[in-house]
């Protein structure tokens, strides 16, 4: 009795597999469709509510896609990382207006904001940027390498080492900041936690290890193995590593833990605006000048006909215009004039560059974010 | 006329084993080979070329590196983490998923179709906005994190942070597996099974779950299957420490980031592997567990 209770219930588990050992005769085969759809009353209803769910996904989905196009000309893609979403809002709206003055023609330009790395790598996967306006050089450069950027110089082709705005990092503390953290030192004291993302992941967390490792150098004496040290101490007081900035800065204001954040100035400068009475922003000795970089993406813009306002729009960043924007949005304009026009919101601080003291970033990455390299050791002891 | 002739022939005198074309062409539907020529290239285009992908891209590399790559022991770290938090997740699953199919077709109770529907939420959740919730839930500060971080159970940034999430992803699937199987059961069975003198336990052990385990199984392979490649809800609430609670596809990722493409795919490579392995093992349990039932009879 009880066998043929599983003998009959076995069959339709779940439709996950057809069993080819017995094909059933024509009426067993009827027989087992009508007894199938009597037995799956609200099946078909179930099925239905998927399928209106997948469609309102793609509906979405065609409409986002739909969005960026109002225009009557030509379409830019500028690829970007996370923090810069504002800054090229309301730029692009002040770029269109100046290309139709200029020429009559009215493009659109859309944007796209992720992590640096994975944007670099979206880039060289075929998305058609037609300019790339990046985190880190290395990650053009990555561009670069892969064949889309024509020449090896192309952080000559524009001024400033093609970084048309600049900042740097701070750190951001707890209101009356209970831990008393003044400078890189007090991060690797015991008892402090530190909040700063993944470096493998994370084009800022790469900034703040430099950046800490720079202090460290000069602060023992060009001493490397203090500097391994102290970068070692500082990571161990990391208790989560997020994966990209923005979700460091949640980790730390929305899940309130650890005492201290380590992020982009200008992202700082921004929370605080908006109202961020629960924070203070402290400002170390030393830091590292980041230099966020713009290139023309040539394979693209050749291909889409796209040269000639790519062009303009990159050299527009370094007009009047678009300094003041980027220094109206917290970073520091390359333009020493408008850099001195917002030097009251900017903290007083020395800054290094990349190049004086770790040789540039193809040989930065080989020392420390390379598989098996430092940052990779500290995790294996 | 000659395939009514055929007919007439099959209907007349049935052959104890026909041969396979024949019986093929007994379908009430027609259409195999074309349906079948479907199945094939739809397989291929979206399946085999894209997995053969990961293949090819591995083979640039020599076997020394591929073996150095995909056993570091950062790598090796989070082989156990992904493998073995995905496998607890995906049990218990088939132990509470279980539990909510039955609630779900032995019952009726008001909100019932409202219960049912939300167990079709992880589907349709984006999984960043999973990992968003369950973080903010499950934080130190979250409402239940405060419940469990008194007791010492760190409920986020942890591997209990991670088990949750899979868990909370894997559940639709167990459910929805289980729930058509045991709406097919016929209760006469237990009955009768029950008028034979089978006690409550024992007409459920032998009677209602051997029924159900091919469909269980079912269930719990694709929870652990879906656990095991899950990125977007994890890194929110696992804290992605090195060693400890980094997931395998997070170190794929990191290789990507890095411009590594070989050593992401040669990770990927044993991640298909594995799970391809799992699955197999999972489908010949359940085999052997329906023939288990059939032999019974």
């Amino acid at each position: 009795m009880r066998a043929s209770g599983s003998e009959t219930q076995a069959p339709p588990a779940a439709g996950f597999h057809a069993d080819h050992a017995d094909l059933p005769s024509t009426e067993v085969w009827i027989d087992r469709l009508r007894h199938h759809h009597s037995g799956h009353a609200d099946l078909p209803r179930r099925h239905g509510r998927r399928a209106v769910l997948a469609l309102a996904g793609s509906a979405a989905l065609a409409l986002a896609a739909c969005g960026g196009s109002d225009g009557d000309g030509r379409t830019l893609l500028n690829v970007s990382y996370d923090p810069t979403r504002e800054l090229y809002a309301e730029f692009n709206a002040a770029f269109i207006e100046h290309w139709r003055e200029q020429t009559g023609e009215t493009i659109s330009i859309e944007m796209s904001h992720g992590g640096s790395g994975r944007q670099a790598r979206a880039v060289i996967d075929g998305i058609g940027a037609d300019v790339v306006t990046l985190a880190l050089a290395a990650d053009v450069e990555a561009v670069q390498q892969a064949g889309l950027i024509s020449s090896a110089d192309w952080q000559q082709r524009l001024p400033a080492n093609s970084a048309p705005y600049q900042s740097t990092l701070a750190f951001l503390v707890r209101k009356g900041n209970p831990k008393n953290i003044r400078d890189w030192g007090d991060l690797v004291r015991e008892g402090v936690d530190v909040i700063t993302p993944n470096p493998k992941t994370s084009g800022v967390a790469r900034w703040n290890f430099l950046a800490g490792y720079g202090w460290a150098l000069e602060e023992f004496g060009g001493d490397e193995q203090q500097a391994t040290d102290f970068i070692r101490r500082l990571y161990q007081n990391v208790p989560v590593l997020d994966t990209a900035a923005r979700g460091a800065s949640t980790t730390f204001t929305e899940r309130r833990i650890g005492d201290v954040l380590i992020n982009w100035e200008n992202e700082l400068l921004l929370a605080l605006k908006g109202g961020g009475d629960d924070y203070e922003i402290v400002v170390p000795s030393l830091s590292i000048l980041a230099e966020p970089t713009v290139a023309l993406v040539d394979a693209n813009v050749d291909r889409r006909g796209t040269r000639d306002v790519a062009e303009a729009y990159l050299e527009f960043l370094y007009s009047d215009l678009g300094q003041d924007l980027a220094g109206k949005h917290f970073y520091r304009p390359s333009n020493p004039e408008f850099l001195a026009k917002y030097a009251d919101q900017y903290p007083d601080l020395r800054l290094f560059t990349i190049d004086e003291v770790f040789g540039g970033w193809t040989r930065a990455t080989e020392r420390f974010f390379a598989d098996g390299a430092l940052f990779d050791q500290i995790y294996l002891e | 006329m000659n395939s009514e002739a055929a007919n007439q022939r099959t209907q007349a005198a049935p052959d104890p084993k026909p041969d396979k074309a024949r019986r093929l062409s007994r379908r009430v539907i027609p259409g195999f080979g074309l349906s079948m020529g479907i199945t094939i290239t739809w397989l291929t285009l979206m399946v085999l070329i894209p997995l053969a992908a990961v293949f090819i891209r591995t083979s640039g590399m020599g076997w020394e590196e591929f073996w150095r790559a995909v056993t570091s022991r950062q790598v090796v770290a989070s082989y156990k983490v992904t493998f073995g938090v995905s496998l607890l997740a995906a049990m218990t699953n088939a132990v509470f998923g279980f539990i909510v199919a039955w609630i779900l077709t032995r019952y009726r109770f008001p909100m019932r179709k409202l219960v049912d529907a939300l167990v079709d939420l992880p589907f349709a959740l984006p999984t960043a906005v999973a990992g968003l919730a369950l973080t903010a839930l499950y934080a130190e500060t979250g409402w239940l994190g405060q419940l469990f971080y008194p007791l010492g159970i760190e409920t986020a940034y942890s591997r209990t942070g991670i088990f949750i999430a899979l868990t909370f992803i894997g559940l639709p699937f167990v459910v929805r597996t289980v729930q058509p199987v045991l709406e097919d059961f016929d209760r006469e069975v237990e009955e009768a099974a029950a008028s034979l003198g089978a006690g409550r336990l024992r007409t459920f052990v032998s009677v209602v779950l051997p029924a159900l385990v091919p469909a269980l199984l079912t269930g719990f392979a694709l929870a652990f299957a879906r656990a095991v490649g899950e990125y977007g809800s994890v890194i929110f609430i696992s804290g992605n420490m090195p060693m400890r609670t980094e997931i395998t596809p997070l170190v794929i990722v990191k290789h990507l980031e890095n411009y590594n493409y070989p050593h992401a795919t040669a990770v990927a490579c044993v991640m298909l592997v594995a799970s391809f392995a799992m699955l197999l093992v999972v489908n010949l349990l359940q085999r052997w567990s329906e023939s288990i039932g059939q032999a019974r009879g």
